[in-house]
C-alpha cells in the first residue's frame, strides 16, 4: 500500500487517490499552430522512465484536488508531494 | 539433438536419467553476429527459432540480462486466444493459433496446448450485444465464436453465481471453444532447445549496456560480457522496452505498468475453461495440479517493481468472489507480478524503426504470452525481410502519428485504466 501525503490532507493511503499519469507532458499552447509532431509528443509519446517520476494524481475520495507526486517507479519511494500548480 | 519421445524416456530411464544431453548450451558470445535479438522471453526465443527455421539465418545471438524465461513468459496466467474483434488482432491472433495447435510436434517439446475454450461473461443486455458485435467480427475473420444465453452458460459452468439479486447477474456469454491454456515455461524451453539446436546462442546473464549506432545504422551492441557487432537487432524486451529506447534516444508511444497474478491452493477438478468476468477485470482458470489461476486490472500506475500491492489484489479477488463465490473458501498459494509494455492503443508493435537495421517488437500489454509464436513469426520475417508481414503490417510504429490506430477496448491513451 503507498502512502501519499496529500499536500492539503496530509497522509492518506492509496485508496483515497487515483492515478493520472506522467505530470511532464505538457499540452502544447493554446491559440496556436501546432506541428503534427507536437500533438504526437503531447497525446502519445512517453518516457516513462525506471526511477524518479513525477506524476499526476488525483485525491478522489478526499479533497478531490489534483496533486503532483514524484514517486520511485521501481522502488515506489516517495520523494515528495506537490500542489497541481507547484512546479518540482 | 537428442529427440525426446517416449522410447527415449524409457532408454533414459534404465540408464538412471544420467545421459540426457543438456537442453542447450551456456556459449560466450562470438564479437559478431547477423542478428542479435535483445531479450530471451518467449517472443525473442521464438524470434530467433523462426529466423533459423523459416530463413536460415542461423549466426543469431539472443542477449539475455537475466535468464531464459524469468521475465513474462514465465509470469503470465497462460491463456491463449483470438477473441478480438478488430481484422489487425483477429487475424495475427488466429494465425497464431495455428501455430500454437502444432507446437508441441514442431518443437518436439510437450507444451500441454489444451485447446478448453474461453467464456467471457455479459452481466447486461447491452453487454451481449456488444458480445454478439464482436462474436460476429471474429466469424467473419473465421475465428469460432459462439454467444451463449444464461441457462447455455449455467450447463459450463454450474458453480458461478446464478442465485437472483446478486449485483451483476450472468445474462450470458461468448465463448471461443478453441481458445485454451498451455505451460507457460514449456514454450520458453521448447523454443530455446530448438533455436539452439540450429546454431543460436543463448548469452544469459548478459547485460546490454549501450548501442553502437553510426550515420543513422545500427552497428552492434555494447554488453556487460563484451561489445557484440551485429548487422541487424531486435529488441524484445516488454516492460524493459522505455530503458533500452532511452539509451538509442528514441521515446516510445509506450509506459510500464505492473499486473499481478495469482494462484490458489490446488483443489479437484472443478472448472474445465476459462472464464472472464464481464461487469471488471477478472479472469480464472485451473491448472492441470488442480491451483486456480486468477488474474485482473493492472496496479495502475507506472511501475518497473515486478511485485504488487496489496488494494489492487484485493479489488481483483472481490470481482472473482462475485462470479464464483467458492473462491472465497480457498486459501492463496503464492501472487506475483511481471511488468507489461502498455502501449497507447492497447496493441502491440512490430516495426522496423527509424534506425537502419533496428527492429521493435513492444507493446504487448497484458496479451503477450498468447501471441508468443506468432510474433516470433512475424518478427522474424521483419528482420529477415527488412520489411513488415502482411499480418503485422498493423501494428506499425508510426500508427500513432498517423492516426491508425488500433483500439480494441476503446480506452484511448490511459493504459492504467481498466
Amino acid at each position: 500500500m503507498l502512502h501519499i501525503k496529500c499536500p492539503h490532507c496530509g497522509l492518506r493511503s492509496q485508496n483515497e487517490f487515483s492515478y493520472g499519469g506522467d505530470a511532464t507532458v505538457k499540452r502544447p499552447e493554446l491559440n496556436k499552430e501546432v506541428s503534427d509532431k507536437g500533438w504526437d509528443n503531447f497525446v502519445y509519446l512517453r518516457k516513462s522512465p525506471r526511477g524518479k517520476h513525477l506524476e499526476l494524481w488525483q485525491h478522489i475520495s478526499g479533497c478531490r484536488q489534483w496533486i503532483k507526486v514524484e514517486r520511485d517507479t521501481l522502488t515506489h519511494e516517495i520523494f515528495k508531494t506537490l500542489k497541481a500548480n507547484e512546479e518540482a | 539433438m537428442q529427440k525426446y519421445s517416449v522410447f527415449s524416456l524409457i532408454k533414459n530411464a534404465f540408464k538412471g536419467h544420467k545421459d540426457w544431453e543438456v537442453a542447450w548450451k551456456d556459449p560466450t558470445p562470438k564479437s559478431e553476429y547477423d542478428v542479435v535479438i535483445i531479450g530471451g522471453g518467449g517472443h525473442g526465443l521464438a524470434t530467433a527459432y523462426y529466423l533459423a527455421k523459416e530463413h536460415n539465418i542461423t549466426k543469431v545471438a539472443i542477449i539475455e540480462k537475466g535468464w531464459i524465461g524469468g521475465g513474462n513468459v514465465g509470469r503470465n496466467t497462460t491463456i491463449i486466444r483470438s477473441n478480438y474483434m478488430h481484422d489487425e488482432n483477429g487475424l495475427f491472433s488466429e494465425f497464431g493459433m495455428d501455430l500454437w495447435r502444432n507446437m508441441s510436434q514442431d518443437l518436439n517439446f510437450n507444451v500441454m496446448f489444451s485447446p478448453r475454450g474461453i467464456i467471457n461473461l455479459a452481466h447486461s443486455d447491452a453487454q451481449m450485444n456488444v458480445y454478439s458485435r464482436r462474436g460476429n467480427s471474429m466469424r467473419l475473420n473465421g475465428i469460432d465464436a459462439v454467444l451463449l444465453n444464461r441457462e447455455e452458460v449455467r450447463k459450463i459452468i454450474p458453480m458461478a453465481d446464478f442465485s437472483e439479486n446478486v449485483r451483476f447477474p450472468i445474462f450470458g456469454g461468448l465463448m471461443q471453444p478453441s481458445a485454451g491454456t498451455a505451460r507457460h515455461d514449456a514454450v520458453a524451453w521448447g523454443y530455446a532447445r530448438q533455436a539452439d539446436s540450429m546454431g543460436v546462442d543463448i548469452i544469459q546473464n548478459c547485460e546490454v549496456t549501450g548501442f553502437d549506432v553510426s550515420n543513422g545504422k545500427i552497428l552492434g551492441i555494447r554488453t556487460s560480457k563484451g561489445d557484440i557487432k551485429a548487422k541487424k537487432i531486435g529488441l524484445c524486451v516488454a516492460g524493459s522496452t522505455n530503458i533500452l529506447a532511452e539509451k538509442l534516444n528514441m521515446t516510445l508511444p509506450i509506459e510500464t505498468h505492473l499486473l499481478q497474478a495469482c494462484v490458489s491452493e490446488p483443489i479437484k477438478p472443478i472448472l474445465d475453461n476459462v472464464v472472464t468476468f464481464g461487469a471488471g477485470h477478472f479472469y480464472c482458470s485451473q491448472s492441470d495440479k488442480g491451483e486456480m489461476v486468477m488474474g485482473g486490472d493492472l496496479d495502475g500506475y507506472n511501475s518497473y517493481a515486478q511485485r504488487g500491492n496489496l488494494p489492487t489484489l484485493q479489488h481483483v479477488l472481490t470481482e472473482g468472489i462475485a462470479m464464483f463465490p467458492f473462491l472465497s473458501k480457498l486459501k492463496m498459494l503464492r501472487t506475483w507480478g511481471g511488468i507489461m509494455d502498455m502501449s497507447m492503443d492497447g496493441s502491440p508493435i512490430i516495426d522496423k524503426t527509424h534506425i537502419d537495421g533496428l527492429y521493435l517488437n513492444c507493446g504487448w500489454c497484458y496479451g503477450g504470452f498468447k501471441a508468443t509464436p506468432a510474433s516470433g513469426w512475424t518478427f522474424a520475417h521483419t528482420i529477415a525481410q527488412d520489411r513488415p508481414h502482411e499480418l503485422n503490417s498493423g501494428y506499425s510504429l508510426n500508427r500513432f502519428s498517423t492516426g491508425h490506430l488500433i483500439d480494441e477496448k476503446g480506452l484511448g491513451t490511459k493504459t492504467w485504466i481498466s
